[in-house]
């Protein structure tokens, strides 16, 4: 607790539990307390409050508007599919719940604007009002007019009011390009690993010492910052690990201040814990069942790789990945019986000269991919119905993404979106040699 | 018709429910256009109950199979939500982030088969866990917006169902019914669960719990199944996990995941923020090719269904799911059809039914019936081989014949009966040879059955050779499993060859001490002479039993055989349809007029017709001038204008319309299209001439 909070207006009790409530983000809540000034001194418009994923944007901005009794409303962008369900929760909230149904079906910006000002007038109050955005970069994708007037919404409805946005996104991919009001910015650093170690080592497990917990925050620290710095995340990896840091001391084999035995029994178990539930390969549940039962490892969801297609889509396949692959102009050489000697050298055009699988697959049309198919495939297949068909399944497994409109009926244009294990592994089942058919292998 | 009215106006009357023609059934299309009406009724009810009997099976067979999946889904699903109810009591569920539960079900890739798989599953979830299951397809969910409200609208359409039920507190259920539009949100969902779990679970307690059942906890879980997790957009994928991620903690989510590639199709389309609030766990079904290989096991590999296959048939069914879409529904489909033309084409398939049905048949068949009999190619073989006295009754007296044909259904029978079992013991046999020179899978070793007989094979002959130097532990082993599959022994040649068997079993383990005493000598040892045996007894019965079905008199009774008539179906060719239609009309317009020789062609065709032909003689390039002119003087033929006359081929007005209309309809089809190389020319799209 390095600085105390103060701020005039407000209960030194309460500003002292926040203080308590937010470790390590003192400068960060001061510098808020100072902009918003005592309860009924008009603030600052706008702020806009950016900084990495849980970094304690909205931690800090909730306690402080919980504990200190301010009314506030907050809205999760991601949830208002409609502008409407935004505006509704923001009355709802400042207003209680009968004042959402002056609203109309589906109302505009003008239309909120209106219906607050008469809530305004009803009940006019002496503190300042806040609302809280979260999530403030899908204001974007909403109508153009929206995030402009969220900036000066205290000059639109002549009232005490302060917008707050939060966003991972930092102010200068928000700018419109007509200008607008701009809002003071206020970053949020990532915690350092002091900083986490501190926080974590706070909700210490009621049975053990808080040394201990503190030495296990450590560890696991030690393993995963490089990886993590997502509080939230480490929070859970604790949660999860440490009843297999503590079974030596349960089962008596070791006492708590031998710590480095303590190091050597967790630290490949976290390692292991890195590669597998951290990227949820496995569950949290299962991850706890394996740890318990010391069963064999549950094998991952990267480990199912393998997709069982039927024989002609294997070749359509190929002949998709060919494509996509294969500069057009080569195909002479791939699938003509009397193609003659051509070195690639000779008909290397600049461009070409870099790997066409750096460079990503190619567009290509869809009678390029039946004439390969038809030449890679090793029987007489009738153009039927049923292979055409197959191909829309491929788009629909996401195996090829169809480029441009899917409404375009003349000549489609698709891509193979199946990487070169993939194919590799396909095109092993039908034994066809993929790799000498490829344009940058030869 | 009158009306009352005083004004002049345009009224409609409807026809009158009598007055209606009954549409037809399905009957009706059945028996059109058969001069046999009774014979055509029964074999139409033949037909659907052996149809009926054959799709309860396979349904039974395929819940079967997704039982073990299905359960163990079931069983994470109740766990899951079980320990939601626990609630946030101890350190740990304290500390640990909230992830929504979800299930990744891998189905593979026949995405036509899943439907029954999600059917049976939701129905279960809602029978034992929960009344709250949505399931969402992707081409509904094309926005966020479009998904919560699909989600909303199918549980809270449950809810107000709940309350109808209940009978009480009807102006609570209306308002859950006025769903606004702009209440689309998880915070309307979580007050109507609330509500809903509340009223159900305090206020009414006996009568309620025995109509959603009793073992439904009292947080019932709200499970959503996305069918397609590849097909939705990952965007609002993502935004809707965000979303439910924020109520996990009052709202039991659980998610199931309907993957047809692989599962790390979860991590392509979600990052790492996103899938970090799930807890994920992987639920793999059974692989398509070991469900088809259990149906073809029950349903074709058995005496019990009157109706077969011919080995061409059944090829191209098995080769449409191996090479086209790994489909075991489109398989069963196929069966069908295959059935259904059975009984409309064959009406010699009235005996095609149980055994005493078909006795009782027999006796009700007309003349024109045993005629047709005599017809059969299998029937006239049979004739051949008997007497001359026994011949010439064969061919005249219609009672004689269905004296015989009792005999022969019942032979026929029996055949069936000790045929599938014989197979079966020679796939044990073969299957684990090395190479497989019999095949892999027993569908592949009754299709080579079915075509010629199998022991003239090279591979019969090798697997023979094969079996020959097998080590002693295998061979017993074998002829164990064999003795196991003849043990339901339905006919009298089954049970003593099962008694046979089972003698050579003993005496082989008997072998087995003798043959430490003759171990050194050069000599055949016993147990080569036994092994000897067991095979020449094998190769016997393979004669025996497993001759191919056209050697049966009257098997067409039973097999099906047309496969051109089924790959039509069921993999049809427009293209090549097409291009019969332009450059033989007759064949499907039927008019006399447009009959020609091989390689001729009517110029009486319609335009279109005369256009392509013409066109198939151009380069890539045509020029629209010289085809019209050629065009003109083709029509002028067709009309019979003297080809001295100063008109003739000449370009009208009406000719000209013609051709332009002709040419736009080829340029839909796909044969040309307008070019900018060079004017008043098109480009051919195909290739190759006439």
């Amino acid at each position: 607790m390095a600085g105390q909070l103060l701020q005039p207006g407000y209960e030194e009790n309460k500003l002292q539990r926040v203080s308590k409530l937010l470790p390590c983000r003192d400068v960060q809540s001061s510098m808020l307390l100072a902009l918003m000034g005592e309860p009924e001194q008009y603030s600052y418009p706008s702020i806009f409050i950016y900084g990495h994923r849980a970094t304690g944007k909205s931690h800090v901005i909730h306690t402080l508007l919980k504990e200190l009794d301010i009314p506030y409303a907050t809205v999760t962008c991601v949830e208002c599919v409609s502008l409407g369900l935004l505006f509704e929760q923001v009355l709802f909230s400042l207003f209680g719940p009968d004042s959402a149904t002056l609203l109309s079906r589906s109302p505009s910006l003008s239309d909120f604007v209106r219906v607050y000002k008469q809530l305004c007038v009803q009940n006019p109050a002496k503190q300042t009002k806040y609302i809280v955005l979260d999530r403030a970069e899908l204001l974007r994708d909403m109508d153009a007019n929206l995030l402009p007037a969220f900036l000066r919404l205290q000059e639109l409805v002549e009232d005490n009011v302060t917008v707050i946005l939060l966003s991972e996104i930092v102010w200068d991919k928000f700018r419109p390009n007509t200008g607008c009001f701009e809002p003071l910015l206020l970053h949020f650093p990532d915690y350092s690993k002091d900083e986490l170690q501190q926080i974590l080592s706070e909700d210490s497990h009621p049975s053990y010492s808080t040394e201990l917990y503190s030495a296990f925050i450590n560890i696991l620290l030690g393993v995963f910052y490089s990886v993590c710095r997502d509080l939230r995340e480490l929070r859970h990896l604790a949660a999860l690990n440490f009843a297999k840091f503590v079974e030596p001391l349960e089962s008596g084999k070791v006492n708590e201040s031998e710590t480095h035995k303590l190091w050597r029994n967790i630290e490949p178990h976290l390692k292991k814990a890195m590669q597998t539930v951290y990227l949820r390969e496995v569950s949290s549940v299962q991850w706890e069942q394996q740890m318990e039962k010391e069963a064999g490892a549950v094998r991952g969801l990267s480990a199912h790789g393998h997709v069982e297609l039927p024989y002609y889509s294997k070749f359509l396949l190929i002949a998709a990945y060919l494509a996509s692959y294969n500069p057009a102009r080569t195909d002479r050489r791939f699938f003509l019986k009397h193609h003659g000697k051509i070195k690639k050298t000779n008909f290397l055009k600049k461009h070409e000269k870099t790997s066409n699988h750096l460079l990503g697959p190619k567009p290509f049309a869809l009678d390029r991919l039946l004439a390969i198919f038809y030449s890679v495939v090793d029987s007489r297949v009738a153009p039927s119905a049923s292979v055409f068909s197959q191909i829309s399944s491929l788009v629909t497994l996401q195996l090829l993404s169809q480029v441009g409109h899917n409404d375009q009926l003349d000549a489609p244009k698709y891509k193979c979106a199946v990487s070169l294990d993939f194919i590799l592994a396909i095109s092993r089942t039908v034994s066809f040699d993929i790799v000498k058919y490829l344009y940058d292998f030869l | 018709m009158s009306t009352s009215s005083v004004s002049k106006g345009c009224f409609v009357f409807k026809p009158s429910a009598k007055k209606r023609k009954p549409s037809p059934t399905v009957e009706d299309y059945f028996t059109h256009g058969s001069e046999n009406m009774e014979n055509s009724r029964l074999r139409f009810r033949t037909c659907q109950s052996l149809w009926e009997k054959m799709k309860t099976d396979t349904e039974l067979l395929q819940e079967e199979l997704n039982r073990k999946v299905l359960d163990s889904l079931l069983e994470f699903i109740r766990k899951s939500s079980s320990s939601f109810q626990r609630g946030t009591d101890d350190w740990r569920s304290r500390m640990r982030a909230h992830e929504i539960p979800t299930a990744a079900l891998v189905l593979g890739v026949n995405v036509p088969d899943h439907d029954m798989t999600f059917q049976s599953l939701s129905e279960q979830l809602q029978l034992s866990v929960s009344p709250f299951v949505v399931s969402l397809q992707a081409k509904e969910c094309a926005a966020l917006k479009n998904l919560i409200q699909k989600v909303l609208e199918r549980l809270m359409g449950a809810g107000v169902w709940v309350n109808d039920e209940d009978q009480c507190e009807p102006e609570q259920g209306s308002t859950s019914v006025n769903l606004k539009r702009v209440h689309c949100s998880l915070k309307t969902l979580h007050d109507w669960y609330k509500t809903v779990t509340e009223k159900t679970y305090t206020s009414t307690p006996g009568e309620k719990r025995t109509s959603i059942g009793i073992n439904v906890q009292q947080h019932p879980p709200i499970v959503v199944i996305f069918k397609d997790l590849e097909v939705f957009s990952p965007k609002v994928l993502q935004d809707f996990i965000i979303i439910c991620s924020r109520y996990i903690e009052q709202l039991p989510l659980i998610f199931v995941f309907g993957i047809a590639t692989a599962p790390s199709v979860i991590q392509h389309t979600l990052p790492h923020s996103v899938s970090s609030l799930l807890g994920i766990e992987l639920f793999q079904s059974l692989s398509c090719t070991q469900h088809l290989a259990t149906v073809i096991d029950q349903v074709i590999l058995t005496s019990e269904f009157p109706f077969k296959l011919s080995g061409k048939v059944l090829q191209v069914l098995v080769s449409i799911f191996l090479y086209h879409d790994f489909s075991v529904r489109n398989f069963i489909k196929g069966l069908q059809l295959a059935l259904l033309e059975h009984f409309h084409s064959q009406p010699l398939s009235v005996l095609c039914c149980r055994k005493q049905e078909a006795l009782g048949h027999i006796s009700k068949l007309s003349h024109q019936d045993v005629e047709r009999i005599q017809q059969l190619p299998s029937f006239m073989r049979y004739v051949e081989q008997q007497g001359p006295q026994d011949q010439v009754e064969l061919l005249t007296n219609d009672d004689h014949v269905k004296e015989v044909c009792v005999k022969l259904l019942i032979d026929l029978h029996k055949y069936h009966k000790n045929y599938y079992p014989i197979l079966r013991c020679l796939h044990v046999l073969t299957s684990s040879l090395p190479k497989y020179p019999l095949g892999k899978q027993i569908r592949e070793l009754h299709i080579s059955c079915l075509e010629k007989n199998v022991w003239d094979n090279e591979e019969y002959a090798s697997a023979m050779t094969l079996l020959r130097m097998m080590a002693k532990e295998e061979l017993v082993s074998l002829l164990q499993k064999c003795s196991v599959i003849l043990k339901p022994g339905k006919t009298k040649k089954m049970r003593a060859v099962l008694l046979r068997l089972d003698d050579l079993i003993t005496r082989f383990t008997k072998s087995l001490l003798e043959m430490k005493e003759s171990r050194r000598t050069k000599k055949m040892s016993q147990f080569e002479i036994l092994r000897d045996e067991v095979l020449e007894f094998f190769d016997s019965l393979v004669r025996c039993h497993l001759a191919p079905p056209e050697s049966q008199p009257l098997y067409e009774v039973c097999y099906y055989s047309s496969s051109a008539v089924l790959r039509r179906h069921l993999n049809a060719t427009p293209r090549t349809s097409i291009q019969t239609a332009l450059s033989n009309p007759y064949h499907y317009l039927k008019n006399e007029s447009l009959r020609t020789e091989d390689g001729t062609f009517s110029s009486a065709a319609p335009d279109i017709c005369i256009v392509y032909k013409l066109h198939l003689e151009c380069g890539r390039l045509i020029n629209l001038y010289d085809w019209l002119e050629a065009y003109a003087t083709v029509v002028s033929a067709a009309e019979g204008k003297d080809p001295e006359s100063a008109d003739y081929g000449k370009v009208d007005e009406l000719k000209h319309a013609r051709f332009i209309q002709a040419v736009s309809e080829l340029e839909f089809l796909g044969f040309i299209k307008s070019t900018k190389q060079k004017t008043d020319h098109v480009s051919r799209l195909t290739w190759g001439g006439c």
